[in-house]
């Protein structure tokens, strides 16, 4: 897989080159280079501003065609908790459950129930008091990515377990493995996903070598024939096996409500993270234990490719965890299974540097603060770049010129003209002047 | 021998909602230039204390940082009403922070010995009614 594969993509015949997505880019990944927005690949973190911002629908997300089950003998559907939200009038989870099987798997293994085993991971790695404090989540892998690329001093704060989608998948595919007797390779396990960073996060993992998860569907993508199937569910299957901690992985605070301590903090919505990023990189939230983050305003339930508002979506989640017992999964033993754990280190990738060495990014940082004095500093986003700081680094990397600047363009247009009335006025002198104005 | 790098900040005085832009700025700068994490975060941390301390206390000022490969030195200059014991104020828990800014959770008495903790060289001078400058070096090792 190619290592800078995004779910997120653009369309190019719809773009405008209009200056919506560069302007919100948390990472300022995006450029507007002959009339079409252009996504730097090493700097996407798939978060998904870009496709809510546009105007003309241009910025999408891929994810997989339901037609993808059909390359398995035996399909295995793993629904966010997301999905419970996506419909009206709804009582119990299990038709939701029950709808999927008749839309064509062969079981259906909750991802909320992964929740709940990492929700009892993570209070078990926490009580051992060997996480770096405040531990910061990391199934929001929209977050991970920007940790990645932004903050360095707070990878180490990063939870090193596997999110819960991939410790359904794996638990589903086992299970699944013991009652048919079918090697893994003919067992498909599919999300059903409520967002892109899900997608991409499947093809290119962060924390272990391969993702469990053989495909993601959009919520989006499967809901006509779901509802379609749901509506003809008489009587549900008893499938649901999962509780309040599990389901309200959904919305905010859920993952965090789970550790049973108050110490702990849900920021949502990506120029909110990145203010708590901020604070806590400068050690102003050292009387916390862990911070909950969500790209997506709302959490899950806000992913790109939900179809419900994503308040609507958390008002009726927790209608329907009411009843709920408070949680179903539990590990077994006394230790975190290794399984559970990421098997490699977050490694900060400085993609925002100015260059490899100091001296060289010092010497470039210098003319880029020139430029930027020279630029209007009306950040007006023309020149194709979100701000005049962020043109100025692109022309000190060559990528840009300083004449991409309009402002700066008519200031030279104004100058050329003054020049041209100033040459007009010395005609050479072997010629006879033709208008009196220019006679002596 | 490198060049060392200059950037100037104005600290206004009269929002305090504005204070810590300037170290801000200067964090996401280091970043850029691909400085060790440690070292930005120490400067980050000093140079906020500093900026909070000019804000409160003697109605803003200025910030000049020079930045070099191996260390970074920031002076904080003001003209406010000056420190009468330097030695009381070094002190930690001592604190003049009106009950305003207490409420936002400043004023712990923490500011100075924070900078003295993150930085690796300290000075104060400071003259009775005429201001305080306050010098900070963090090496980059």
């Amino acid at each position: 897989m190619d290592r800078f594969f995004h779910s997120v993509t653009l369309d190019k015949e719809k773009c405008k080159g209009c200056t919506n997505c560069i302007k919100r880019c948390p990472t300022e990944a995006i450029r507007v280079r002959n009339g079409k927005a252009v996504i730097t690949p090493e700097r996407c973190i798939d978060c998904s501003v870009c496709i809510r911002v546009c105007p003309y629908h241009a910025k999408k997300a891929k994810s997989d065609p339901m037609d993808i089950i059909k390359a398995y003998k035996y399909k295995i559907a793993l629904p966010a908790p997301a999905l419970y939200g996506q419909f009206n009038n709804l009582d119990i989870i299990d038709i939701v459950l029950t709808g999927l099987k008749r839309v064509g798997f062969d079981e259906v293994f909750e991802v909320s129930r992964g929740a709940e085993m990492v929700s009892d991971a993570t209070r078990r790695l926490m009580a051992q008091g060997t996480l770096q404090k405040p531990v910061i989540s990391s199934a929001c892998p929209a977050i991970v990515r920007l940790i990645r690329v932004r903050f360095p001093d707070l990878c180490a704060h990063v939870l090193p377990l596997r999110a819960p989608m991939e410790t359904a998948a794996s638990l589903a595919r086992k299970e699944a493995m013991e009652k048919t007797g079918l090697p893994s390779e003919d067992i498909g396990v599919f999300f059903i996903t409520p967002c892109a960073a899900k997608v991409t996060d499947i093809k290119v993992p962060i924390g272990i070598e391969a993702s469990s998860v053989d495909g993601a569907i959009a919520i989006s993508e499967i809901y006509p024939q779901l509802v379609g199937c749901m509506n003809k569910v008489e009587e549900p299957e008893a499938i649901s096996n999962s509780g309040i901690i599990g389901v309200s992985w959904a919305g905010i605070g859920g993952e965090a409500a789970a550790l049973l301590n108050e110490k702990h903090l849900a920021a949502d919505g990506i120029e909110n993270v990145i203010k708590v990023l901020e604070d806590l990189e400068d050690e102003r939230l050292s009387e916390l234990d862990f911070i909950e983050l969500n790209a997506c305003p709302g959490g899950c339930v806000g992913g790109v490719f939900t179809v419900e508002n994503p308040y609507v979506a958390q008002a009726r989640i927790q209608r329907l965890r009411k009843y709920l017992p408070v949680s179903c999964n539990h590990l077994p033993g006394k230790q975190v299974p290794g399984e559970m754990k990421w098997t490699g280190e977050l490694e900060f990738a400085p993609v925002l540097n100015l260059a490899d060495n100091i001296e060289e990014a010092m010497k470039r940082m210098g003319m880029v603060e020139e430029i930027t004095d020279r630029l209007p500093g009306l950040d007006c986003g023309s020149c194709g770049a979100p701000s005049c700081r962020a043109l100025a680094e692109d022309i000190v990397l060559g990528e840009a010129k300083e004449s991409d600047c309009i402002f700066k363009m008519r200031e030279k247009i104004q100058v050329i003209a003054d020049q041209l009335i100033e040459m007009e006025g010395y005609l050479p002198k072997n010629r006879e002047p033709d208008g009196e104005e220019n006679e002596p | 021998m490198s060049q060392a790098l200059h950037l100037h900040y104005d600290v206004p005085g009269d929002d305090f909602t504005r204070a810590g832009e300037a170290s801000g700025a200067v964090k996401r700068k280091l970043k850029q230039m691909g400085f060790n994490s440690s070292a930005i975060r120490r400067v980050a941390i000093a140079m906020y204390e500093g900026e909070i301390n000019m804000v409160i206390h003697a109605g803003g000022g200025e910030a000049d940082v020079e930045i070099m490969p191996e260390k970074i030195s920031i002076v904080l200059t003001d003209h406010g009403p000056g420190i009468p014991d330097v030695e009381l104020a070094m002190k930690e828990g001592w604190s003049t922070a009106p009950d305003h800014v207490r409420s936002l959770g400043f004023g712990a008495g923490m500011g100075l010995p924070n900078i003295k903790k993150y930085t690796d060289e300290m000075r104060i001078e400071t003259e009775i009614g005429k201001g305080t400058k306050v010098f900070m070096v963090i090496l980059a090792q």
